[in-house]
């Protein structure tokens, strides 16, 4: 027992020693910063990759890419969401760019699978868009600027018994955060007196919805709760119109992934009064926001920035003010920059809680209306500094 | 459990239509092209952006979208795929899967990622009730619509390949290539004619399936496995056989979906593998046939 204690300390000596002596090389003021961010730019989830970037360009374009005396230089791989390839991405960005900071990851696995490499390089990696409530716990280097599905679900649970309806049948893809989102919904709402008929699960690459639709329409609860990855949502909506289901006396409720910004105008009137819980919308009505999609819009005409945007937009900011406190230098005391961070976001006020390394911020419920002959995500009630629900539990 | 059983058959058809032309290549010119899915998703594309940005109303994308995909499939026809009818299937196998990845980045950088959305006329998106309890018929019109539009092209195609001149050319060409050619037949333009149809009919589906699958990039890809299976499972000596095969995996699937949501998309496959165990030819193919 005692040998391979000591040779496990001998290693961590040994690794101590090589950080002290990689430390000075990171001083060189004239170095430029590197920032690795890996995202899917191709395949089913490219339209995450994309706000993300266009949102970490504005940032840099409206802050200057010099901080802290240092050159911020952005690269950009594509992982067209394969773990193994984020994995193998991380990889060479830490070893051949000696990067000073991981960032992007599309979907809960990339970040799960880069996570390990985040702890063994002490390179903090910001988890810009995948969701799921345990990715924060996978390494001590993770901190997330997006959101967690268990913030969300648990907010729309807290609302819907107070809004004449008790009994739902919840409809999620089967897949990481899918589970996250039909686990802390259903439990909160059975706390709150609800009722859940059914939880059904779909797979993630499913083609035709109509028959988990129809068996809810046979179950007839008084609303659907839906979790599906965005992108997905709009099918989803069409079909739950097609099938007469809003006629039927069902609603529809569900997490902001389904009404997505992105996507929410191409919807069509099916989409109106559907009721969802999220930490951002486009059409948040606070000053800053309006100067933050004013911007991405015009450097990305036809494009709106949605709550992927918001995540890279922050995670960005979240690396920029790390850095000034950090004087420059990366590893822990870049990590130690980002904890406990509390600052104003177009989404609202929001905190990286120094604990959980996760984002603490306002739930908003809000219902599609249509605004200048645009359909938007509009607010009408708030849930303030949610912390993730996932954590607080334990 | 009628709705199920309409909503499978609706689902079914579409299946038919977006595989028939695969099954035409396939079987008729015994030519192995996986890059079917990318004419759909082309026929697709064209409704789709036709119904975005020129506001041409859907019922006229429909024929659009099958001369569009006919005139490329020609073209390609004639400039890529012929050299290949005589190269061993492994070749045509990677070509065809090299085309579908080209057309998958094609479309990614002309057109974007994001799932495509159309708007159908008001007359197709209602829906008809019939009953009430468990026999209560749902029937959206889209899917009435879809149903109609195949059964006429089945008739159609049936009709064409059994009794008329350029169906019985086709099948002395398929059968032996020489003979045919010694008999006057131009065993090139039937090939070529053949392509295209095959080819237009994909598109027509992938027009279709716009509302129903959803439209992206990754369409070619993520249905090429529903095609093989209704091709493998139907066989590919006759329309019959698909169509067929087409209707048993869409009302399989989805009554499976509704009844044992738990077992998902996994009895598509296991009724696929039974079929295929007890029957490997296909399930409608004659003995003797080549």
């Amino acid at each position: 027992m005692t040998v391979p204690m000591k040779r496990r300390t001998l290693l961590l000596a040994g690794t101590a020693s090589i950080g002290a002596l990689a430390a000075p090389s990171a001083f060189s003021q004239a170095a430029p910063f590197k920032i690795g961010l890996i995202l899917p730019m191709t395949g089913q989830q490219a339209s995450t990759g994309r706000q993300i970037e266009a949102a970490a360009k504005l940032y840099m374009a409206q802050n200057g890419d010099t901080v802290a005396g240092r050159k911020v230089q952005l690269i950009l791989k594509d992982d067209t969401s394969l773990p193994d390839m984020t994995k193998r991405l991380a990889q060479e960005l830490i070893v051949n760019d000696k990067v000073g900071v991981l960032a992007g990851m599309g979907i809960t696995p990339s970040a799960l699978a880069v996570a390990p490499l985040a702890t063994q390089s002490k390179t903090p990696l910001v988890v810009m868009a995948a969701a799921t409530s345990i990715i924060t716990e996978a390494s001590p280097f993770i901190v997330r600027t997006s959101f967690t599905l268990p913030q969300a679900s648990v907010a729309l649970a807290d609302w819907a018994p107070k809004n004449g309806i008790q009994s739902v049948v919840s409809l999620v893809s089967d897949y990481g955060p899918g589970i996250d989102a039909e686990k802390f919904f259903n439990d909160r709402f059975k706390l709150n007196g609800g009722k859940v008929v059914e939880a059904l699960r779909v797979p993630l690459r499913n083609p035709d919805f109509a028959p988990f639709l129809q068996k809810v329409r046979d179950l007839k609860p008084d609303a659907l709760f839906v979790f599906v990855p965005s992108g997905a949502g709009a099918a989803v909506m069409k079909q739950f119109v097609e099938r007469g289901m809003d006629k039927a006396g069902i609603k529809l409720i569900g997490t902001g992934d389904v009404t997505d910004d992105d996507q929410l105008n191409g919807m069509g009137e099916g989409a109106l009064g559907v009721v969802t819980a999220h930490h951002y919308s486009t059409a948040h009505p606070s000053a800053m926001n309006k100067r933050f999609v004013e911007a991405f819009e015009k450097a990305n005409p036809g494009m709106r920035p949605n709550f992927m945007a918001m995540g890279g937009y922050d995670g960005m900011r979240v690396i920029y003010e790390a850095l000034k406190t950090s004087k420059g230098q990366g590893g822990q005391a870049l990590l130690d920059g980002m904890k406990g961070q509390t600052f104003e976001s177009p989404r609202g006020n929001v905190y990286i809680d120094a604990q959980t390394r996760d984002i603490v911020q306002n739930i908003y419920l809000r219902k599609v209306e249509r605004k200048d002959g645009q359909l938007y995500n509009v607010e009408f009630d708030v849930i303030k500094d949610v912390k993730d629900p996932g954590k607080t539990k334990k | 459990m009628l709705t199920i059983l309409f909503d499978g058959i609706a689902y079914g058809m579409l299946l038919f239509i977006l595989a028939v032309g695969l099954a035409v290549t396939m079987g008729l010119m015994n030519f192995i092209n996986l890059a079917h899915g990318a004419f759909a998703m082309m026929g697709g594309y064209i409704t789709v952006l036709l119904m975005q940005r020129a506001g041409v109303p859907f019922i006229v994308c429909l024929p659009l979208a099958f001369i569009g995909t006919a005139l490329l499939g020609a073209v390609l026809e004639r400039t890529l795929y012929r050299p290949l009818y005589h190269r061993p299937h492994l070749d045509q196998v990677l070509f065809s899967i090299g085309l579908v990845f080209m057309a998958v980045a094609a479309v990614d950088y002309f057109v974007g990622s994001s799932q495509q959305l159309i708007q159908l006329p008001e007359w197709l998106s209602g829906r008809t009730e019939i009953g009430t309890g468990a026999w209560t018929l749902g029937m959206g019109h889209y899917r009435i619509f879809i149903i109609v539009v195949c059964a006429a092209l089945t008739v159609g195609l049936q009709f064409i390949l059994s009794s008329t001149r350029f169906g019985s050319r086709l099948r002395a060409s398929v059968d032996d290539q020489r003979v045919a050619a010694g008999l006057g037949i131009d065993v090139n333009r039937v090939f070529l004619a053949t392509f295209a149809v095959g080819s237009g009919l994909a598109g027509l589906g992938g027009a279709l399936g716009a509302e129903v699958l959803g439209m992206d990039p990754q369409f070619a890809l993520k249905f090429m496995t529903y095609f093989l299976i209704v091709v493998a499972v139907g066989g590919t000596s006759s329309i019959t056989g698909p169509l067929l095969a087409a209707l048993l995996l869409g009302i399989a699937d989805v009554a499976g979906k509704y009844y044992i949501p738990k077992m998902g998309p996994f009895i598509v496959y296991s009724l696929m593998i039974a079929i295929l165990i007890w029957r490997p030819q296909g399930l409608f193919v004659r003995r003797g046939g080549k």
